[in-house]
């Protein structure tokens, strides 16, 4: 089987576009969580949220000019900045105007595309004016319209798709990704997700009274994943890419290597033993990181770092007792562990992309990015992690395997296990 | 609207929410929504919304909060009712 290593990254994320910035951000604790007088005139009773700021990005960089005309679909405009970013960081070039790169493939997740877009269409529509809806707004609301529009930028001649999973889409495209290329199938995957900013998508989450309402006027200090005083998680939104290579590829053009997926898992709960639409099974939690720690071919012992789903809800005390269950670890052994929700809220179908970047970071900047808003850390997960085990600043610390999963909606969880690359 | 009413008016929308090996014989003043009834507590903000529509009224985010047992839901209705 085919070793698979990463070869670029790119994000477009609420608290930096492209690499530099989100380095720089995560670094020194930057927040991306702002507020938003457009929820506070829809009567949201969360006005603040993570959106990436592109109105700075020449968008003539990544899109013709046809292409833009008429585009109203943010999720692609950040999937687009994403991923071919990472194509570029990983110094591959698009495919000429003849013969696509059949080695070359694409698995870009999303949860739903195009809302804005979509509005557009229904208003127009319900005027009886459907023939004045424009060439563009099927590719822009289809789910693959993110996969479709980079798959013709870049000319992918492979797989061409996209998952969608909920808040797991993103780190369930670098699983499958990974097994692609594993199985010989593919040379190069470029994974990823993204997820629409905007009133459209958060408003259910409003409606399910889940989202934090008394930080409209703080709100950097709404994010609080693993504190006590956690009040919901902050909505992002936003998009990460990663290139995907098989060793040989990578070794073969002297491509910079930020790590190896060593492998990972994905199940679900089945909405069985305390599991639901909107919660966790625990038992599968801790099946899914036990599976993707023997799957990588390690142990729970050479984990030293995790990057958790962590959302900042009152579940995060039982993520926690999962991820203590499964490796049996407690207090000073348990890994280094972080969320960086605390940064840039939780992005949704962008989250697992989002933050698998970042751990990606954490191995090639050999830094532990802190946590914010956890100076109040959960008395329940005191008692079974060691406070310093749960960095409120960054630390410099080279980790050598990184854990890290994300769990979503209709109770399906993935677990990726990525490290260090030595040959 | 006697009590009588609007209590057996609650137990209708009650009634939907309710998981199949739970049945609306067991709700009674006390039942606890999520813990006794075994309702979804995803669903609690379907059963506002319920009571909202039926009754006429408007319940804040404060007022659910305030919400687990069936006495605590009757007890708002009436509040709001007479505001």
């Amino acid at each position: 089987m085919n070793r698979v290593v990463v070869t670029g990254l790119g994000v477009c994320a609420p608290n930096g576009v492209g690499l530099e910035n989100f380095t720089k951000a995560l670094t020194n604790g930057q927040s991306g969580i702002a507020f938003h007088n457009n929820l506070k005139e829809l009567n949201f009773s969360c006005q603040i949220a993570g959106k990436p700021d592109v109105e700075n990005i020449n968008l003539n960089k990544y899109f013709s000019n046809v292409q833009l005309k008429g585009l109203n679909s943010s999720g692609l405009v950040y999937g687009v900045l994403a991923g071919v970013d990472a194509w570029m960081d990983a110094g591959l070039n698009n495919a000429n105007d003849e013969t696509p790169d059949w080695n070359s493939g694409i698995i870009f997740g999303t949860g739903i595309l195009g809302v804005d877009k979509f509005r557009e269409s229904i208003y127009k529509l319900d005027k009886g004016d459907v023939r004045r809806l424009g060439s563009t707004s099927v590719i822009q609301t289809m789910a693959s319209g993110i996969s479709a529009y980079l798959g013709g930028i870049l000319g992918c001649g492979n797989q061409v798709t996209t998952n969608s999973s909920a808040c797991t889409t993103g780190t369930e495209a670098v699983l499958m990704g990974f097994e692609r290329i594993q199985a010989g199938k593919a040379k190069r995957m470029l994974v990823g997700s993204c997820s629409d900013s905007g009133p459209y998508v958060w408003g259910g989450f409003d409606a399910m009274r889940i989202l934090p309402r008394k930080y409209n006027d703080t709100p950097e200090k709404a994010s609080r994943p693993m504190s006590a005083t956690a009040a919901g998680f902050v909505p992002g939104s936003g998009a990460g890419a990663l290139v995907l290579e098989s060793l040989d590829s990578a070794l073969e053009r002297g491509a910079k290597i930020y790590g190896e997926v060593l492998g990972g898992a994905i199940n679900s709960g089945g909405q069985r033993a305390g599991g639901s639409m909107t919660a966790p099974n625990n038992d599968a939690v801790q099946r899914c990181i036990q599976e993707a720690i023997a799957n990588a071919g390690v142990t729970s012992n050479d984990i030293d770092t995790i990057n958790g789903h962590l959302t900042a809800t009152s579940k995060d005390p039982a993520e926690i007792e999962n991820w203590s269950t499964a490796l049996n670890k407690t207090g000073k052994d348990f890994p280094f562990v972080n969320s960086f929700k605390s940064h840039f809220g939780h992005c949704l179908a962008a989250a697992g992309s989002i933050e698998c970047v970042a751990a990606l970071l954490q191995l090639k900047e050999a830094l532990i990015f802190g946590n914010l808003n956890c100076e109040d850390v959960h008395p329940e997960i005191l008692k079974l992690v060691s406070e310093d085990k749960i960095p409120k600043e960054t630390i410099n610390f080279q980790p050598k395997i990184i854990a890290k999963a994300s769990f979503g909606f209709g109770d399906v969880n993935a677990c990726l296990i990525f490290s260090q690359f030595t040959k | 609207m006697t009590e009588e009413e609007k209590y057996q008016k609650l137990k209708d929308i009650v009634q939907t929410y309710l998981p199949d090996d739970v049945t609306i014989e067991s709700v009674g003043l006390e039942s606890n929504f999520t813990t006794q009834l075994n309702i979804n507590s995803a669903n609690l903000v379907d059963i506002v919304l319920d009571v909202e529509d039926m009754f006429d009224i408007r319940l804040e985010n404060e007022d659910m909060d305030g919400m687990q047992t069936v006495k605590d839901a009757l007890n708002i209705i009436n509040k709001k009712i007479a505001q």
